[in-house]
């Protein structure tokens, strides 16, 4: 067994025991922070499964803003009444437990399976690379091959605002979300807030630029820059701006609103909805991106501040 | 011949870019809208509505000229690596069924979610959403590739459950919450399907993949895995525990978006995995197992209707039931074999799915008229309603009536679709469960309509005056469903000529008569409440004849409503998505 | 064992536990972490059928990659509507119980006809 397999199986082990420790522990904050734990485990695994692409959006958004996100809500919910008594009763576990294992066995035996050799479009995705000037597969399939998906699933981060927008008593609409973060000026926050934001933004904007050709994109650049403003924000140095404001909301919808222009460019003038002309194909997927990486740290961003809660004047 | 495409359509047919505006449209619009806010948020969905009538009405012209279905391929990239839209019959009625259920649901939303110059809250989300739900529908209806069809599922997830909780009450809140995450494992579960379908295909294109599949046990658990996870989120039974306050608790008119159309996005999935993606694998057992979960539905949803106390819970068991009725085609559909035999069946499927769209949203919205008129909507104190809301009653009975299956309704030609196919198919069994459902329909009808129409001389106070603009949008779509029957729907579905249902003759009026009194003698036997007519005296002689049939009755809706109870039950209810899957996958992998 | 059978173990285990917290666990926080548990065994299912179509010199499928990317970003939205409805029900009703509370149906005597 070469050293490369038996790190495999341990940090296979490792994660399954996290889980394991997230589903079982009785404390739910416990939960919460083995649930953390495990999704940067998981990053290591997709760096092994040699899908840096997606490590660095797990890391990024499963693991960290997903863990900020959880950690928030369980810290929230600390005082919440004790749902023992709603717990069900053994027989039922225990059936629950023989049949989702059930369901796991027959997830191992189609793994097993599937076939060899491994049906793949790594060779297509290759073969037409020309056509965006983009080195990074990745980017192209997310912004070429399936544009489509990756427009719609624009929309379904705006339709998550507007469901957590709309959760806002109506005093409160037009008004700024969460609360508002008083720190200490001179504590350890603020010093970090002052601090990492500038060396956040060139990373977050390192990552984003270098998707292109190699591993990273929009939506880990997004995350990053999304985490950077949240830190500003909670060290009090910003407050996070009202729900009504034309300019926000214009930030919010620039991505997918860049991408249905440039795919209705496409079906006027050019060959398809969402084909980009060869000259142009690389300036406009970049141009879109940008637009996206706005859009995605706004986002992220406010999906983390919640709903609504303090009317605009104050 | 629209069904089962036969040569690869590797290329844009011509008017292919309609299916283009089909999304494209409303997703402009919900961008538009959540910009401009304020005011406009109406306004946008206003200029959405028209062009989206037109954009469906063209598609339906345009269809049946071209030899096939309409394709278009995104980006000019064929598949595999790319994504195709393909818009065939099946999808031209629905992209016009949404359309034409969604203006009128836009018209009758005019003045509860009417935009004021300073933003609010309920309007703003309301418009962008019903934008949303129809972008998310279209795409539903027409995306070629399964991953695009999984996104387009969870932006009508994303869309739906903000409407149901759009008042802020706890109780609508925690059914929102419950909405949410039992779509969420219904989703996840379909994700888990494409996982292994890709890893078996190499593709996740419609089309592709059913020349290239075939009876793998990887594929098997994978169709299983999927058709549960849809099944979830239509809320067939015993999967519904999120429907009932979900759609009883929002307001009329995101009630009818959510009844009316919403499950059926899920629904119209499962038709794609079952006879676009793997026609001839499922087997005759699953398809039968589909049909007993239909039957089941049909049972516990129409008693529970006929035991609650207010009418929104009552419609909403209803949607319950009609979608069992849905799941009925099936095995009319597939040979012992499990190869496709008759389309028809396939399209009684679909029209009942039409006509429910159609007759259950105008319900809502007469009931919401209804509700504001009373102040409450206790089925009980219904009398003196048909003086005082008179239109709103007819609505509401012409949309019941066009379910129960009277000529010429929609559901009435789907009916005798799926009675044909199981005559030929000589599954008796299936038609007696046909003939049932539509009793059980007219059961709870009846008993609605008893009480309204119960002391009509009584004169009752209401609130405000009627909206003619609602009315009038329910009376449309009630109408629209009763008339469906008449439509020509050879082009676009596989309905023999000469079944278009007539109006008048013996035939009909039997067709008439028969689920009304078997509905109205289910409606006495089994409803728990006192009867509005419980003081003549032919009444009281009737009822002391029948006294132990009717004990006999309450007993078993108790039992019903007992179970129903327990099986809304979240441990339960997951319990049972878990046997569904894993029976599924056994009753597949047996028949191969 | 290669690195994909002792992966895939993995994301069938966590679709395995996943379901089980999901049904079981009677806090609303619990069934969201439950559902990110099960999601992340999905996307791992992708990275292994990614990983076999290993091809053209690259380590991993690219389409499978970008479909779990979607799918991540798309249940991190599920995670953040789902627990901002959480928070503002265990506002509104101080408890943040899923059970229905007053039964839906109440059957009143049934002599009475």
């Amino acid at each position: 067994m070469s050293i490369a397999t038996v790190f495999e199986i341990v940090l296979a082990a490792v994660v399954l025991g996290l889980a394991i420790w997230t589903i079982a522990v009785p404390e739910t904050y416990s939960a919460t922070v083995g649930f953390v734990a495990y999704g940067l485990l998981v990053a290591l695994i997709w760096v092994r499964l040699d899908a840096v692409d997606v490590a660095l959006t797990e890391a990024a958004i499963g693991g960290g803003l997903g863990g900020v996100l959880l950690l928030g809500a369980a810290a929230r919910l600390r005082n919440a009444d004790p749902t023992a008594v709603e717990t069900p009763c053994k027989l039922v576990r225990l059936c629950a437990a023989a049949l989702s294992s059930l369901i796991a066995a027959a997830l191992v035996a189609a793994i097993l399976l599937l076939p060899d050799p491994a049906p793949t479009l790594a060779p297509a995705a290759v073969a037409k690379a020309w056509a965006t000037g983009l080195a990074n597969p990745v980017t192209n399939v997310l912004m070429a091959f399936r544009a489509m998906d990756t427009m719609l699933e624009k929309v379904v981060l705006l339709l998550a605002i507007v469901g957590v927008w709309s959760l806002a008593s109506d005093p409160a609409w037009g008004g700024r979300p969460g609360p508002r973060h008083e720190a200490d000026p001179h504590g350890v926050l603020a010093f970090l807030a002052r601090l990492l934001p500038s060396v956040g933004i060139v990373v977050g904007i390192y990552i984003f630029w270098t998707g292109a050709d190699h591993p990273g994109g929009a939506f880990q650049g997004g995350a990053i820059l999304a985490s950077m403003w949240l830190l500003v924000v909670m060290a009090g140095l910003t407050d996070t701006p009202p729900v009504s404001s034309r300019r926000l909301r214009f930030i919010l919808v620039a991505g997918p609103g860049l991408f249905l222009v440039v795919g209705i460019g496409g079906l006027c003038l050019g060959p398809a909805f969402l084909a980009y002309p060869l000259a142009l194909a690389k300036p406009l997927i970049l141009g879109i991106e940008v637009a996206m990486i706005l859009t995605i740290a706004a986002t992220l961003g406010l999906l983390l501040a919640g709903a609504p809660e303090r009317s605009e004047q104050r | 011949m629209l069904l089962h495409p036969t040569a690869l359509e590797a290329a844009t047919t011509t008017g292919g870019f309609l299916l283009v505006l089909s999304i494209v449209v409303p997703v402009s619009g919900v961008l538009l809208a959540f910009v401009l806010g304020d005011r406009y948020v109406r306004l946008v969905a206003f200029a959405v509505v028209p062009l989206g009538l037109a954009i469906a009405a063209a598609t339906l012209a345009i269809l049946p000229q071209s030899d096939g279905p309409l394709v278009y391929l995104l980006g000019a990239w064929p598949p595999p690596l790319g994504v195709a839209l393909r818009g065939d019959g099946l999808s031209a009625v629905m992209l016009a069924t949404t359309a034409l259920v969604i203006s009128a649901i836009a018209v009758f939303a005019t003045t509860d979610f009417c935009p004021a110059a300073a933003e609010t809250r309920a309007p703003f989300a309301f418009w962008v959403l019903l934008l949303a739900i129809w972008g998310a529908l279209n795409t539903i209806f027409i995306g070629g590739d399964l991953f695009t069809l999984y996104v387009a599922l969870e932006l009508l997830t994303f869309a739906a459950v903000p409407l149901v909780s759009l008042d802020g009450r706890a109780e609508t809140l925690r059914a929102a919450l419950r909405y949410l995450i039992f779509a969420l494992l219904g989703s996840v579960l379909y994700l888990l399907g494409t996982a292994l379908l890709y890893g078996l295909y190499g593709t996740l294109d419609i089309v592709l993949l059913s020349r290239r599949v075939s009876a793998e046990a990887a594929a098997l658990v994978a169709a299983a895995l999927m058709t549960t996870g849809l099944l979830a989120k239509t809320a067939l039974f015993p999967l519904h525990l999120w429907l009932p306050p979900a759609h009883a608790g929002a307001p009329a008119a995101a009630s009818a978006i959510l009844s009316g159309l919403v499950v059926k996005g899920s629904f119209f999935i499962i038709i794609r995995l079952w006879f676009n993606v793997m026609p001839a694998l499922p087997g005759f057992a699953a398809t039968q197992l589909l049909a007993t979960m239909g039957t089941a539905a049909i049972v516990f949803g129409s008693v529970v209707a006929l035991w609650q106390e207010r009418l929104k819970l009552l419609i909403a068991y209803s949607t319950l039931a009609q979608i069992g009725y849905l799941f009925l085609m099936f095995p009319l559909a597939f040979d012992a074999s499990g190869r496709l035999e008759s389309d028809e069946a396939l399209a009684g499927g679909l029209l009942q799915a039409v006509s429910h769209a159609t007759a259950k949203a105008a319900m809502f919205m007469a009931v919401g008229s209804i509700y504001v008129a009373l102040g409450h909507d206790r089925i009980t104190e219904l009398r003196g309603i048909a003086r005082a809301r008179p239109m709103s009653l007819l609505a509401f009975a012409l949309g019941g009536i066009a379910l129960m299956g009277v000529p010429p309704s929609g559901a009435s030609l789907a009916k005798d679709l799926l009675l044909q196919a199981a005559e030929e198919s000589g599954q008796w069994w299936w038609a007696v469960v046909l003939q049932a459902g539509g009793m059980f329909t007219a059961a709870y009808v009846v008993l609605v309509l008893a009480h309204a129409l119960a002391g009509s001389d009584v004169s009752i106070a209401v609130t405000g005056p009627a909206s003619r603009n609602q009315d009038l949008a329910a009376l449309a779509l009630a109408l629209c469903s009763l008339l469906l029957g008449l439509v020509p729907w050879d082009p676009y579905l596989p309905v023999p000529f000469g079944t278009a249902p007539k109006v008048f003759g013996i035939e009909s009026l039997s067709k008439l008569l028969l689920p009304v009194l078997g509905g109205a003698v289910l409606a006495i036997l089994l409803s728990p409440w006192p009867h509005p007519l419980a003081s003549s005296t032919t009444w009281k002689a009737l009822a002391s004849a029948a006294r132990p049939l009717r004990r006999a009755g309450i007993e078993f809706g108790r039992l019903v409503e007992r179970s129903d109870d327990v099986l809304r039950q979240w441990p339960m209810a997951g319990i049972s998505l878990l046997v569904v899957a894993l029976l599924l996958a056994a009753l597949m992998l047996a028949a191969n | 064992m290669s690195s994909v059978t002792v992966f895939g173990l993995c994301a069938a285990a966590a679709v395995g536990l996943g379901l089980y917290g999901l049904i079981t666990n009677p806090q609303p926080l619990r069934k969201i972490i439950a559902f990110n548990l099960l999601g992340s065994g999905v996307f791992l299912l992708f990275g292994i059928i990614g990983r076999r179509g290993a091809a053209a010199g690259f380590g991993n499928d690219p389409v499978p990659q970008a479909l779990v990317i979607t799918g991540v970003v798309v249940a991190f939205s599920a995670t953040a509507l789902a627990i901002a409805l959480l928070l503002r029900l265990f506002q509104t009703a101080g408890s943040t119980t899923l059970r229905s509370g007053a039964p839906t149906g109440a059957g009143p005597d049934p002599s009475g006809d």
